[in-house]
């Protein structure tokens, strides 16, 4: 199955789910999903590192786990129910997930010392961390930056999901991270900027590590993306889609 | 006592390489020889607790055992978020250790006196807790760490050398360690955890009338046992250099839960009236009532 199809079918996975347990974060899960995608796909073998430290967006690591065999169609189908191990925030309790999250700014410090780990044990293996735009807000993920190129960590790669929409506001409205770029080279890091969305672009952008400086990779996305009436609104941080837009949500994704 | 830390730390260093000294830009005068020996396992974070925390849950994930050394606060209340989610909930080989127990940084002011570290770190299910009362115990505590890496948290004295135990003493979490025992079947005795056993002989007179207990390691996990301990005596004076509120004698009451006891706990510990007060630490150990 093409990639595009396999996206889609994870698209509506979600959906379904956030729907049936009225739950949240849908726009941020479809934001960052195809980059967990390609994540995955390519690079989370046995030995690499994941951390999702934008925890609110578990559902489209959860999908995703389920694609790749970690956990099953029916762990998958009980999220949102009582007793379910599939927690509305990353959980490490859930099979091919190492570090919990869902307070912002937790990750990104956790993967640095992660990295800076496999540094000293002498692998190979590469800590990638995803965190949000909103979590730029965080003081711990500049003091990690700070402490993660003085330390070389060539095998940290950071990804921005840059979808420029926090919980109740714009990006520019909060505090205007802007501009963006020069702040992470300030830090001592190596950026790329890529389409989040594009799989080609994601999966180059993922290919390469500087020789001593950690990559930071700012993917623009849309959050909500794939879902004309999700994308770009504030309002589907939280909110869950009544059976109308259930419906008109799961035919465009069709 | 942080001086006996760093010694026993190298000790254990020379034996396992996945030991870990990571600090928050602090321990002038204390962390020296460890980083002149081991240059490859000592790490500054700079001074930002909280993702010092997170660095150290990272690299116990990966096999090290890290000792976070830190000023009573620092590593406690600045970054109890951390403590809570990336070191208890995961459960990882991480011993904060916290040096200026109680009022030992007194003249520094509040801002460095720990006097509800124990309410915090007792309220995380993994947290093992090790507060040694003297030199000795804090050899055995930090020997015990070494062979048993878990969430810890390491309670020192600043500078004291106060020595009462002859021997490293045999501890277990949950065990009371006896340090003072003259009488035979005392119905009243002292039991303190921490570095209070010098203040406790000193000020209540007990070497005459009372036997003394230490406790050394405690926490969530290890309340089963005390029950049995507590219903030998009729009174138990708990003595700690921390608030009342959520502090050890809280611990041993909650440690009874609703089982019958005729004994009579009574707690010695520090007055909230210290609050805002500065003097050297014999001066504000006065506050203790």
């Amino acid at each position: 199955m093409k990639n595009e199809f396999i996206l889609k079918k994870i698209r509506r996975k979600i959906l379904q789910l956030v729907y049936f347990s009225k739950a949240s974060h849908l726009g941020s899960s479809f934001s960052c999903v195809d980059i967990i995608f390609v994540l995955y796909k390519f690079f989370i073998k046995k030995k690499n590192i994941f951390i999702l430290s934008k925890g609110h967006a578990c559902l489209a690591y959860y999908c995703i786990l389920k694609e790749f065999n970690f956990i099953s169609s029916k762990t998958l189908n009980s999220y949102g129910k009582n007793n379910s191990i599939l927690m509305g925030h990353a959980s490490h309790k859930v099979p091919g997930i190492i570090f919990s999250t869902g307070s912002l700014g937790h990750g990104l410090p956790y993967g640095t010392g992660r990295a800076l780990a496999e540094k000293i044990n002498k692998t190979n293996n590469t800590v990638f961390v995803l965190i949000s735009d909103g979590e730029l807000n965080e003081g711990t993920t500049w003091e990690s930056l700070l402490f993660a190129s003085f330390h070389k960590l060539n095998n940290l790669i950071i990804i921005v999901d840059y979808n420029k929409i926090q919980s109740i506001d714009l990006t520019e409205n909060i505090l205007k991270l802007e501009p963006l770029n020069s702040k992470f080279k300030s830090f001592g890091c190596i950026t790329k900027i890529i389409n989040g969305h594009n799989i080609n672009q994601i999966y180059k952008s993922l290919q390469t590590k500087h020789k001593n400086k950690p990559t930071v990779i700012i993917a623009n996305t849309v959050k909500g993306k794939g879902v004309s009436f999700l994308e770009n609104k504030v309002l589907w941080h939280y909110r869950s889609p009544n059976k109308t837009e259930f419906k008109l949500a799961t035919k465009e994704l069709a | 006592m942080r001086d006996i830390f760093i010694e026993e730390l190298i000790l254990a260093t020379k034996n396992n390489n996945n030991i870990i000294l990571l600090v928050n830009d602090l321990g002038f005068g204390v962390i020296e020889n460890f980083k002149k020996k081991f240059p490859n396992n000592f790490i500054n974070a700079g001074i930002s607790e909280q993702s010092m925390m997170g660095y150290a849950a990272g690299l116990a994930a990966a096999g090290k055992h890290v000792f976070v050394y830190s000023i009573a606060n620092f590593p406690t209340f600045r970054c109890a978020e951390q403590i809570r989610n990336d070191i208890d909930y995961h459960n990882l080989p991480v011993t904060i250790v916290s040096v200026g127990s109680g009022v030992g940084y007194g003249h520094l002011g509040y801002s460095h006196h720990g006097l509800q570290d124990y309410a915090l770190i007792r309220s995380f299910p993994n947290m093992l807790i090790a507060s040694p009362g003297d030199v000795m115990e804090c050899r055995a505590c930090v020997k015990y760490l070494v062979k048993n890496p878990q969430p810890s948290y390491l309670r020192i004295d600043k500078s004291s050398s106060y020595k009462i135990h002859d021997k490293i003493p045999k501890i277990q979490p949950g065990k009371w360690v006896k340090v003072f025992k003259k009488n035979k079947n005392q119905d009243s005795i002292y039991l303190t955890t921490g570095a209070t056993i010098q203040y406790t002989l000193n000020n209540f007179f007990i070497k005459k009338k009372h036997d003394l207990y230490s406790l050394p390691l405690w926490g969530m996990k290890y309340k089963k046992n005390q029950f049995n301990y507590v219903k030998k005596y009729k009174k138990i004076t708990v003595v700690e250099d921390h608030f009342q509120d959520g502090g050890f004698q809280s611990w041993l009451l909650e440690t009874l839960n609703n089982k019958f006891s005729k004994t009579t706990i009574i707690s010695k510990s520090i007055s909230p009236k210290i609050v805002g007060r500065v003097g050297s630490a014999e001066y504000l150990m006065k506050y203790l009532s």
